[in-house]
Formats: C-alpha cells, sequence, structure tokens
C-alpha cells in the first residue's frame, strides 16, 4: 500500500498570538473524499490553505503527493487543484475566457470546453463573471479546480452561501469525482453535506480534530441514541432530565435541552410527565436521527451552528 | 514563459472593457493633448511641437494610476489569491500587467503624434528613436511604480491617496504643466530630484530639438535603471493575501526606489546640462514668436542656433 496522498502531522499555525490551529494530525489516502467538519474559525480553512501552499505553518509536518508545499509549492501547484473560499475574478472576464487562462497555465488537462458542457456552462460561455448566479460561480469555481486533471482537489465550503437546490447540484458533482477516484479533501459546517459525501471525516473545533472516522463510525462513537431537543417554559436542571426514564444524556445547549435516548418514545412520555409534575411546560420538541451533530455537541458541549 | 504571454493577453482584453482604463488611458491624455496644443501652443506648431513632449508625458505617467488601481482591487477581492494556487508566480502577474499596459499605452501616443502632424502641422516628430525608447522605459519605470504603490497601501481609498500625493508633484515640478524654464529657479533644482522631469525633457528633447538617442541618454539610462529598481521592490513586497499585512520594511524600500533620483539630481544640479537644455528649448520657442513675420528666416535661424545652445 502507498503511502497516504495527504499527511498532516502536528499541524500549528499562529495569527499574532491566536493559535488558529493547534497540532492536527490526519491522513488522506488516494482516492478518498476527506472531510474537515467544525464551526466556522475552527482552522479549517487555515489548515486547506497550507496544504495549499497559500500559507506557512508555524509547525508540524505536512506532505501534499509526496511534496512539501512550502519547499516544493512550484511542482505541488501543477498536481493539485482547488476552490478556495473567499476569492473571486475579475468582473469582466467571460466564463470561457477564465477556463482557458488557467488551462494554459498548466503542461496537462482538461479541455475547457469539456468542463463547460461537464458543468452546465455552455449558455454561460460568454458570460461576465459578475453576471453570473452564486451557483453559476461556484460551479465556474468547480470546474477551475479540475482544469489541470489534478490528483488531489481542495474544496474550501463549497457549498456555503449557496441555496438547497444550487447545494445539491454540487453534490452531484463531488459524487461524480468520486467515482473517477479523484482525491478530495473538503471543508464543510453542514453536517448532511459531511455525512452524505465524505469517506472519512475530522470534526474539527478550536484549532483541534476532536474526532476522526467514517461518518458511520463517528455516529456509533455518539452511542447511536436518537436527539431529542426540548425547550421549556422553566428552566429545568440537567440533573433531573439525565435521570429519566430511558435518557441516556442531556445537557443545555444555548437555552434548548438536548437529550439522548434509544427508546425515544419511553423517554418522551417520562419527560411529559416530569414536566407536568414540575408545573413546566413544553414549548417545543423535536426529535433527531443521530447525526455527525451529536458527536460535536458531546464532544464540545456547543452546537455546530450557532 | 507562456502564464506570462497568457496572462498578458488577458490583462489587455480585461483594460479594454474597463471605463477606468479608458478614461485615464484615452479621454484624459488626449484632453491634456488638445489642452497643451489648442490653448497653451495656441495651435502655432512650433509651440505645439513643443508642448507635445509634456502631453506624451501624461500618456506615459498616467500609467501608474491603472495599475495601482488595478493592482489593489485584484488582491482586496481575492482574485490574486485564485492565483496563487496555480503555477503562476509573482513575477509572472507584475510583468504581465507591465506589458499589457505599455503595449496599450502606444495607440494613444500614435494618435496624439498623428494628429499633432496632421491637424497642427508640426514640422517635425523628432527623433523617433528617442522617442521609442523614452516611451518604452517610461511607461515601465511610471508602471512598475504603480505596482509598488498597490503593494504599500491596503484599500483602494489608501492607493488613491497615495497617487495623489506621488502625481502632483511629478506633474507640477516637472515640466509636465508649466514648462520647468518658466518655474522660479529654486523649483526646477528641486524638479531635477523626480523621475518626471527626466521622462519630460528627454521627450521634449527627441521631440523638439530632435536629439538623437545618445543626447537624451542619462533620462534613458536614468528611467531604465528606475525601472529596473521599481520592478525588483514591487516584486519584493508583492502580497497575494487581502490580509497579508505590508512588511514592516516595506516603507524602506520604498523610499528605496527615489534613490537614483536623488543621486542624479545632486549630480545634475552640480554639473548636469538637463536644466540648460529645457531653458533653451523654452528660449528657442519665445524668440521666432517675436518675429513671427519673417517666417522664412525661422527655419535656417532654428538649425543653425541649435548647435550653439546645446553645446554648453
Amino acid at each position: 500500500m502507498a503511502s497516504p496522498i495527504l499527511q498532516v502531522e502536528n499541524l500549528v499555525k499562529r495569527y499574532g498570538d491566536v493559535e488558529a490551529v493547534r497540532g492536527v494530525s490526519f491522513n488522506v489516502e488516494e482516492g478518498e473524499v476527506f472531510g474537515l467538519l467544525g464551526p466556522n474559525g475552527a482552522g479549517k480553512t487555515t489548515t486547506v490553505e497550507i496544504l495549499e501552499g497559500l500559507r506557512d505553518p508555524d509547525g508540524g509536518r505536512v506532505s501534499v503527493c509526496g511534496l512539501n508545499p512550502q519547499r516544493e509549492s512550484e511542482a505541488l501547484k501543477h498536481e493539485i487543484g482547488a476552490a478556495l473560499q473567499s476569492t473571486s475574478l475579475p468582473d469582466k472576464i467571460r466564463v470561457m475566457e477564465a477556463l482557458r487562462l488557467f488551462a494554459s497555465f498548466y503542461k496537462r488537462g482538461r479541455k475547457p470546453e469539456e468542463l463547460l458542457k461537464r458543468f452546465g456552462l455552455e449558455e454561460k460561455r460568454n458570460t461576465f463573471y459578475n453576471q453570473l448566479s452564486g451557483g453559476q460561480k461556484q460551479r465556474l469555481a468547480l470546474a477551475m479546480a479540475l482544469v489541470n486533471d489534478p490528483k488531489v482537489v481542495f474544496l474550501d465550503e463549497p457549498t456555503a452561501g449557496l441555496d438547497p437546490q444550487v447545494r445539491r447540484e454540487i453534490y452531484d458533482i463531488v459524487e461524480e469525482l468520486r467515482r473517477e477516484k479523484k482525491t478530495i479533501l473538503m471543508t464543510t459546517h453542514y453536517i448532511e453535506e459531511a455525512e452524505r459525501l465524505c469517506d472519512r471525516v475530522a470534526i474539527v473545533d478550536q484549532g483541534k480534530v476532536i474526532a476522526l472516522g467514517t461518518p458511520r463510525e463517528l455516529k456509533a462513537h455518539s452511542g447511536g441514541a436518537t436527539r431529542i431537543e426540548v425547550r421549556l417554559s422553566k428552566p429545568e436542571s440537567n440533573g433531573a432530565l439525565k435521570n429519566l426514564e430511558g435518557v441516556i444524556d442531556a445537557r443545555e445547549v444555548a437555552g434548548t435541552y438536548v437529550l439522548h435516548s434509544k427508546r425515544p418514545p419511553q423517554a418522551i412520555v417520562s419527560l411529559v410527565k416530569h414536566l407536568e409534575a414540575d408545573g413546566n411546560e413544553l414549548v417545543s420538541l423535536e426529535i433527531a436521527t443521530p447525526s455527525l451533530e451529536d458527536v460535536f455537541i458531546e464532544m464540545t458541549g456547543r452546537r455546530l451552528r450557532d | 514563459m507562456s502564464n506570462f504571454a497568457s496572462l498578458t493577453r488577458t490583462r489587455m482584453q480585461l483594460a479594454l472593457r474597463n471605463k477606468m482604463f479608458f478614461f485615464f488611458s484615452v479621454v484624459f491624455p488626449l484632453g491634456m493633448f488638445f489642452l497643451y496644443a489648442g490653448i497653451f501652443a495656441r495651435g502655432n506648431p512650433r509651440a505645439v511641437s513643443y508642448f507635445l513632449g509634456p502631453a506624451i508625458a501624461f500618456n506615459v505617467m498616467g500609467s501608474f494610476w491603472g495599475l495601482s488601481a488595478t493592482l489593489v482591487t485584484f488582491r482586496e477581492q481575492g482574485i490574486l489569491r485564485r492565483f496563487h494556487v496555480t503555477p503562476v508566480t509573482a513575477t509572472d502577474m507584475l510583468a504581465s500587467s507591465l506589458l499589457a499596459n505599455f503595449v496599450l499605452t502606444l495607440p494613444t501616443i500614435s494618435v496624439e503624434l498623428f494628429l499633432a502632424r496632421v491637424i497642427f502641422h508640426v514640422p517635425s516628430l523628432g527623433d523617433l528613436i528617442s522617442l521609442a525608447a523614452l516611451v518604452t522605459v517610461g511607461t515601465i519605470s511610471f508602471g512598475s511604480l504603480g505596482l509598488v504603490v498597490a503593494s504599500v497601501t491596503n484599500t483602494m481609498q489608501e492607493t488613491q491617496v497615495l497617487n495623489q500625493i506621488i502625481w502632483l508633484p511629478l506633474i507640477f515640478l516637472s515640466g509636465a504643466t508649466f514648462p520647468l524654464a518658466y518655474l522660479p529657479i529654486s523649483i526646477q533644482h528641486f524638479g531635477l530630484f523626480l523621475p518626471a522631469t527626466y521622462l519630460v525633457t528627454g521627450l521634449q528633447s527627441a521631440l523638439y530639438q530632435s536629439f538623437p538617442v545618445w543626447k537624451v541618454s542619462i533620462q534613458i539610462l536614468a528611467l531604465a535603471s528606475w525601472a529596473v529598481l521599481t520592478f525588483f521592490v514591487a516584486a519584493q513586497l508583492f502580497r497575494w493575501e487581502p490580509e497579508a499585512k505590508i512588511p514592516r520594511n516595506a516603507k524602506l524600500w520604498a523610499l528605496a526606489t527615489a534613490l537614483p533620483f536623488f543621486l542624479l539630481g545632486a549630480w545634475e544640479n552640480s554639473r548636469g546640462d538637463i536644466l540648460v537644455q529645457a531653458r533653451a528649448a523654452f528660449h528657442s520657442l519665445e524668440q521666432p514668436a517675436k518675429s513671427d513675420q519673417t517666417a522664412p528666416t525661422e527655419q535656417p535661424d532654428k538649425t543653425s542656433g541649435r548647435p550653439a545652445e546645446t553645446s554648453h
């Protein structure tokens, strides 16, 4: 077995006094879709940008396709493709011109024409960049990331700010890339995205990897319990809720009580009884199947998205 | 090399679609040209020829407005960082913008030369080789200055403020607006410390006095070495990332770009003849004006007078 195509060991990055990345380690195998899942400011983008050779690390070791992104950035840039998070193109560049321009930077690659077709941008080929919709811009960004037929593709928050329909289009594109055995490192703060697209996920919080595995493994780690989220008219103690029949765990997250249960019906019955006896009232109740959100709440006591 | 070529092409396309470019590279310089030729020179062919140098200097110096603005916009909007994940280098980015700007400066200058000859009946366009050399080194060096400005400022507003601070002395104290010889003596001496003065006097000597290349070699060499230095500094200070901090030594680097003209100005002030030439050109403009009716004697006077003027 060849060594992993992406290796990150004890990565550290500081911005002034702030440690944005505090000892992140993970490996990505060739052909894998790997996700960095975490809230904004967790250090995902910084990690990715170090791997792309855009930033220098303050500590640790990284390698991409066997290359050091900082010392061998020239060679590396031929091997990688990237859709960056905060980026843009000149307002008055046409779609086709942008693809051709970026294709001209590489020795090998795919035909701009073919990418245009594949990403559904044929009709927009002569449209100026500033006249594209958000979804079209993102599709162009993905097309541009593939213009050199890269070994590794970095997608930094590929669906951020897009509406659900466009998001699904992007998912289809990523799944197609997976079938082509491209190695993909993506960052996201959407749980559904990580669960649906990624072979393995590293959950990142405050510059550290707090859990790593396949979505299935991670969810099993959280006990495979159903999440019951309730809002109450009066505050309730976590201890009392935890002791209810059928409830494994209870905690308060930003005004909402999050209970975990393997027998949800029983847990709800005992909850309602308890509240009645207490003179408390149920304001809202939501039931969610186990997801990576539970892993995150369990590890940090916070929600992924606030 | 191919990166450089394709970037240059794209930069030219983008510039041609940009309204600001159109204003700074076409409308503004042509406006200055008509101001000089029609109002300052009152359409008098010899005077138009005299003011053609300053008019073209505006085309050349205007380079730094557009280049600084585009580079800052590209950085602020995160366009540069997209290029940073490709094999494109900082030198590719900077050099392609200079070449695109240079090529796009030429049409307006050609139009001005054409108009001078056809509408204003300028007797001669002087020494075209000297003119070409000065336009080339001038456009590249002032363009590089724009790239340095973009690198020592963080936002478009800062860039425009710094551009104004640089622009005003360059146009007022160099002979670009008022002839150098017409300015107070102290300002004439100060002008010798400004790169613009060498551009303006060089262009004027080439166009009006038909100086061959060796007679404007000081101007050409000064601007050429300044171009190399400012380009080097621009490459040193180049930042891909919008949030990247300006390096601490940036101000020193930026000041270093003023060094060649500090030295050259000192030398020119003590023993150079650029001021002498500028004054001679200015006075030769006045002389035939006195004997305007005796047009036939004008020609021999001018040709015989010129070597004598320049010999000191």
